[in-house]
């Protein structure tokens, strides 16, 4: 590293302030290394360690129940028989029901941010009353926004166990009265084929949406702010209006980022446990109504793992690694279509 | 945003403007059907963003009024009740909380560190960065339940119990991606100016990231290191099987003893919940309160860390 002062003549070795390395300084840096790479290693081992540990658990139960597992729909422990089709059932249906309404909102949201709604409307009542260059005011419109983003990214800084505990005291009794008078109107459209008792599927999807909209909202806004001025202002020029504009234009430009934000927020729904543990209720039904009980893969887990036996470990095992699969290939689809569309911006531009 | 398209055909240019065409029509009139979408539209952005409000607000209220209706002294110093006990507090799931979250933090922190300098300073351009990135990434997206599903298969069932250290593994794993990437993107964002000063003074590598980087890029390694603090303190999920709960402190023969069942705030919210005593009910919604304050706490600090290293 150090090329020690070389003296010829004029500078003579007593006054050079340089000096090679001392020994301690030159190991210590090849020690120093070595140690950055072995944790870097570590890294990639940790994720392969984390996938051998549970399949090498789920193994003996794998051979023994094979596909039938799969496609098994009772959870039996008394006989023997155990299958997780209705926890899997579950877990996409409240993951696409989440995924659905947490789009429409979260879309809704990182809409109403792009577009500066709240900072163009109180920019327009400053001007009202002739204060919108106001050192202190004029500042207000941005600084609301700012607000407004962080406050919705709050929403992802809330434990899901306390969005569960919301959700046991205040979405079940709030959504039941309109639960039942649908059931009782509709009951012959099989989505509300059963009475809501208590926890169930409706109120899971609910809380669930509420927990990915903000990585929704927050990926979208990424994606709608990096269209191009030049675009939107293309589209004007044309005589668009706003809508028109963003229907037209803006949306379909940024639809690969919007896209590959719906996946990731896909990913996190499947993997959500406490939230669905305590609203789902938790029971081996396979129904396509939104108010009859259900139960997760994660559900399923964090039920039963405590109190399992070294027999029925194997057999959790085994639901944990179809969970971990699925999680697996949604995220990596998810950071696919991300990278795409980052790409496909560059080459736009 | 009113336009109006005026066509070709009857505004030509050789004619004055305003010419042959009914200067009504350019007027923005909510009557057009274009116009009418777009003010719909506009309002119904508006109304979907507060509605994805309420939530929050609905949460916060009820968190204040239930759980506050609970909150006093002696809930940080007594035990969990019995089934009907009155009474009662939560004192060793706090200390349990706080004990994992820095167990977890005393093994990811300098894990992720070091992953990171390596990621931004020793080898950034290598191949293993880049597979070390994607490993990173890979535990971002990971279920939290599956760091318990881990856990429970490496610590508990080598150790032969539910155990402090097993939760604080759990929750480490959660904890490492944030802490490495946020690192990596700290250090990169010291100006290379600095950091080539320091090389060009003789500095090793070994000292340049001890005295020059790592002090430089100290607030943003933090920020991520409370980012992941606040996520660690709110999990539940990884804890239930691997720390389990208990209703004692956390000592055997007078010592602190990490090998033993240790209680959570979190697992506390979740156990009570589903129990029928009204005594039990308050105390998960005063634990959920306490357990809020402490992560949006946490949270508001490594947010403040990163706006000041942004200005």
């Amino acid at each position: 590293m150090i090329a020690p002062a070389v003296s010829h003549s004029s500078v003579s070795r007593a006054t050079s302030v340089s000096r090679g390395p001392k020994f301690v300084e030159k190991y210590g840096n090849i020690v120093f290394r070595w140690a950055t790479y072995l944790f870097a290693w570590l890294t990639v081992f940790l994720v392969l360690y984390i996938v051998y540990t549970i399949s090498s658990k789920a193994l003996p139960a794998m051979s023994k129940y094979g596909w039938g597992f799969i496609t098994g729909s009772t959870w039996d422990p008394n006989t023997g028989e155990y299958g997780v089709l209705p926890e899997i059932w579950g877990t996409l249906y409240s993951s696409l029901l989440a995924l659905f309404i947490g789009t429409l909102f979260g879309l809704a949201v990182a809409i109403f941010l792009s577009e500066h709604y709240l900072g163009a409307f109180v920019f327009s009542l400053l001007r009202a009353v002739g204060l919108q260059f106001h050192p202190v005011l004029g500042k207000l419109p941005d600084q609301l926004e700012k607000l407004l983003k962080n406050l919705i990214e709050l929403l992802a800084a809330i434990p899901s166990v306390v969005y569960g505990l919301w959700g046991l005291f205040f979405i079940i009794p709030l959504i039941r009265p309109f639960c039942l008078a649908w059931h009782a109107k509709l009951g012959w459209i099989p989505l509300f084929s059963t009475t809501l008792s208590g926890p169930g599927m409706l109120p899971a999807a609910i809380v669930l949406s509420i927990m990915i909209l903000p990585t929704i909202s927050a990926i979208s806004l990424n994606a709608l702010l990096a269209v191009p001025p030049k675009l939107r202002e293309a589209a004007y020029g044309l005589g668009a209006t706003r809508w028109e504009s963003i229907l037209a234009v803006i949306l379909p430009t940024a639809s690969k980022g919007i896209f590959g934000a719906i996946i990731l927020a896909f990913g996190r729904a499947l993997g959500e446990t406490m939230a669905l543990a305590m609203l789902v209720g938790n029971s081996n039904v396979i129904s396509w109504s939104l108010f009859s009980p259900a139960n997760t893969l994660a559900a399923l887990l964090a039920n039963n793992f405590a109190e399992a036996g070294p027999r029925e470990v194997g057999i959790l095992m085994f639901a944990a690694l179809i969970l971990l699969g699925i999680t697996i290939i949604v995220n990596t689809a998810g950071a696919f279509v991300l990278h795409r569309a980052s790409v496909g911006r560059e080459g736009a531009q | 945003m009113s336009a109006a398209i005026i066509h070709p055909s009857t505004a030509p240019v050789t004619e004055p403007p305003g010419a042959g065409v009914d200067l009504g029509k350019l007027e923005k009139s909510l009557r057009r059907p274009r116009t009418a979408f777009n003010f719909v539209m506009s309002g119904l952005m508006t109304l979907m963003t507060i509605m994805a409000l309420v939530p929050l607000f609905s949460v916060v209220l009820m968190l204040l009024v239930r759980g506050g209706k609970r909150l006093s002294l002696s809930l940080f110093s007594e035990l969990p009740p019995s089934a009907f006990e009155q009474g009662g507090g939560f004192g060793n799931a706090i200390v349990g909380t706080l004990v994992m979250v820095g167990l977890a933090a005393l093994i990811s922190v300098p894990f992720g560190v070091l992953g990171a300098v390596f990621l931004a300073e020793v080898g950034p351009e290598t191949k293993l960065a880049e597979v070390v990135r994607m490993s990173a990434k890979v535990l971002t997206g990971f279920p939290s339940i599956l760091a318990g599903v881990f856990a429970y298969g490496a610590v508990v069932l080598v150790t032969g119990g539910f155990s402090a250290v097993a939760g604080g593994i759990a929750l480490s794993i959660l904890m490492l991606p944030t802490v490495m990437l946020t690192a990596e993107e700290a250090i990169r964002m010291v100006p290379s100016k600095i950091r080539e000063a320091a090389i060009g003074m003789g500095a090793t590598q070994a000292q340049t990231v001890r005295m020059v980087l790592l002090p430089t890029a100290f607030p943003g390694i933090l920020t991520g290191v409370m980012l992941a603090v606040a996520r660690a303190a709110g999990e539940t999920a990884p804890l239930l099987f691997t720390a389990l709960f208990s209703n004692y402190w956390l000592t055997s023969g007078g010592r602190l003893d990490f090998m033993q069942p240790m209680a959570s705030l979190a697992v506390l919210i979740y156990n009570f919940s589903a129990m029928p005593f009204e005594n039990q009910v308050e105390l998960a919604w005063a634990a959920a309160l306490v357990l809020v304050l402490l992560v949006l706490t946490v949270n508001l600090i490594g947010q403040g860390l990163s706006r000041k290293t942004m200005e």
